[in-house]
């Protein structure tokens, strides 16, 4: 069972945790992956999504989007 | 309009993370886009990265700033450069440029000194190691030797023979002064008589004059007081020696250890807030020596201090070579220059400074060298944005103790660029190739690759 689908996300950046009363924050890309992750979108049109609004080569976003999961995981939220 | 683009990250929010002053350490960062007016980015354009960079600028002023300190307090005072501390013949000569005499403890550097055009008698020929030819060219050159041992005397009652002259010598005594570990390995002891059966024993054997006495009592010494304790004693055993031995002591040398502005890693706190100027290290030396001198009597005072005075002006620029994430949630850079280079690594926590401004908050990162080894790291719990590949990352203060104590392994060491005062930029140690490290390798024939 993975933790994200439980998160409360806000537009600042919060982000709650209800099953263990942890929070977090993340920045506005960070949020975006979140978001994109809880509406179980695929990585590539979470990636094209980044890419569109904001300025950054897809290679960077790709290897970007990769390491934010590792560190989802390290917290287990993923 | 696209918004800018920042790496995305997550936090996770602790209490008991804000710093004192109340600020988040999520924002605070430093960059350094130059040194002494020269871009990171030139620099590196030009001679490469890893790089040493070392401000003439710098060296000057703190040499500068430390003599005065001492001088403008006590009438004659001389600095011996610590060879050891660092021995490129730049920085070397820049401190000659400026008066220090050579302070030098083995064959190698004693050679050095000399090639510089050091004449002998401004060479201090300090250490455990003095192999006879040596020391005997030393004292046939009128250096001052500072003898260590009971064998080396011997040795220097003979040389004293072969040369057909009463050399000159200094005596090297180590006491207890507060300070531990007490650095009772080198020269005589004080405490126990022994530096004493020194004396009668040169005495006795009729061909060396008694005319200084030294001690170094360790390094990175945070407490001034121990420099006191260490002036009473000697004061007071170089009127003894005068009054029963009959050797009038020249001068008194106090070696090294004042500490720079580097972070022990030991020391919770930042060096601004547990190292004390270096004026408050001169009013305590001299105020001892008023204290314990009779009056009118003014012995030379010399002052052996290495890495106070040349810590500060030396970086060393990296560039980031990767990133990763570790299991436990970090961030990982590999950047090109390690604890190869970085010898002061094992006790100090560097300065890390990023050499662009980078947008987002920081997160817990760990920075590691280019070897592959798993203790090369540079440091392992600091902040930092995200870095792109390729940001330069410039490690400071290492001026002391690392272009001497570095490593020629598994890497080619870098150029070594030294800033002048009127914005020069010269290499004063080339980056090395296989050439320097096949040079003195044999291969027996039989052995050879067919
Ligand atoms: C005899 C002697 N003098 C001077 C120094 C320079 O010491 P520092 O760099 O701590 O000033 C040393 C360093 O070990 C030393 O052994």
């Amino acid at each position: 069972m993975n933790r994200l689908t439980q998160l409360a996300l806000s537009d600042e950046g919060f982000v709650f945790d209800p099953l263990t009363g942890e929070s977090f924050t993340v920045n506005p890309t960070g949020l975006t992956i979140l978001r994109g992750l809880k509406a179980d979108r695929s990585l590539e049109s979470i990636g094209r999504e980044i890419s569109d609004q904001f300025e950054a080569l897809p290679e960077e976003t790709e290897r970007d989007i990769t390491d934010f999961i590792h560190h989802l995981r390290t917290y287990h939220l993923l | 309009m696209k918004k800018s683009y920042e790496k995305p990250i997550i936090l996770k929010l602790q209490t008991g993370f804000m710093n004192k002053y109340g600020s988040t350490p999520y924002y605070s960062r430093k960059t350094r886009s130059e040194i002494d007016g020269v871009p990171i980015d030139t620099l590196v354009t030009k001679f490469g990265s890893p790089l040493m960079v070392f401000s003439e600028s710098s060296i000057r002023r703190t040499y500068n700033e430390v003599f005065r300190a001492f001088s403008t307090r006590y009438p004659s005072v001389t600095f011996g450069w610590s060879y050891k501390t660092n021995y490129l013949k730049a920085i070397c000569s820049i401190f000659h440029q400026e008066g220090a005499l050579a302070e030098v403890v083995s064959e190698m550097e004693y050679e050095k000194a000399r090639k510089l055009g050091i004449p002998g008698k401004n060479i201090i020929f300090n250490g455990p190691h003095k192999p006879f030819e040596i020391l005997k060219r030393a004292a046939s050159e009128n250096s001052m030797i500072h003898i260590d041992h009971f064998d080396e005397l011997m040795e220097l009652e003979q040389i004293s023979q072969q040369l057909h002259k009463p050399v000159k010598v200094g005596l090297r005594l180590n006491m207890e002064t507060g300070i531990h570990p007490q650095w009772s390995r080198f020269g005589f002891n004080l405490d126990t008589g022994q530096a004493l059966d020194a004396v009668k024993r040169m005495k006795h054997g009729g061909k060396l004059i008694l005319n200084g006495l030294h001690c170094h009592l360790g390094t990175f010494i945070l407490d001034p007081q121990a420099y006191a304790e260490a002036i009473k004693k000697m004061v007071a055993f170089a009127y003894e020696i005068e009054t029963h031995f009959g050797f009038k002591m020249e001068y008194l040398d106090i070696g090294g250890g004042f500490p720079s502005q580097n972070k022990l890693k030991s020391s919770y706190l930042p060096p601004e807030l547990t190292i004390l100027p270096l004026d408050e290290y001169a009013a305590k030396i001299t105020n001892a020596l008023y204290e314990n001198l009779r009056p009118g009597d003014y012995p030379r005072l010399i002052i052996e201090t290495g890495r106070a005075l040349v810590d500060e002006s030396g970086y060393m620029i990296t560039t980031v070579i990767t990133s990763k994430r570790l299991p436990d949630g970090r961030k990982a850079y590999v950047v090109d220059g390690g604890i190869n280079l970085l010898f002061t690594s094992f006790w100090y926590k560097f300065n890390l400074e990023i050499d662009r401004e980078v947008p987002g908050v920081n997160e817990p990162a760990v920075v590691y060298g280019p070897l592959c080894m798993n203790i090369d790291a540079i440091d392992e719990g600091t902040l930092l944005p995200s870095l792109p590949r390729g940001a330069r990352l410039i490690v400071s203060p290492i001026g002391a103790y690392n272009v001497t104590q570095w490593m020629q392994f598994i890497e080619y060491r870098p150029n070594v660029v030294l800033i002048g005062q009127q914005g020069e930029l010269d290499i004063i140690r080339e980056r090395e190739d296989l050439t320097d490290i096949d040079r003195r390798e044999k291969l027996p024939p039989r052995l050879a690759y067919k």
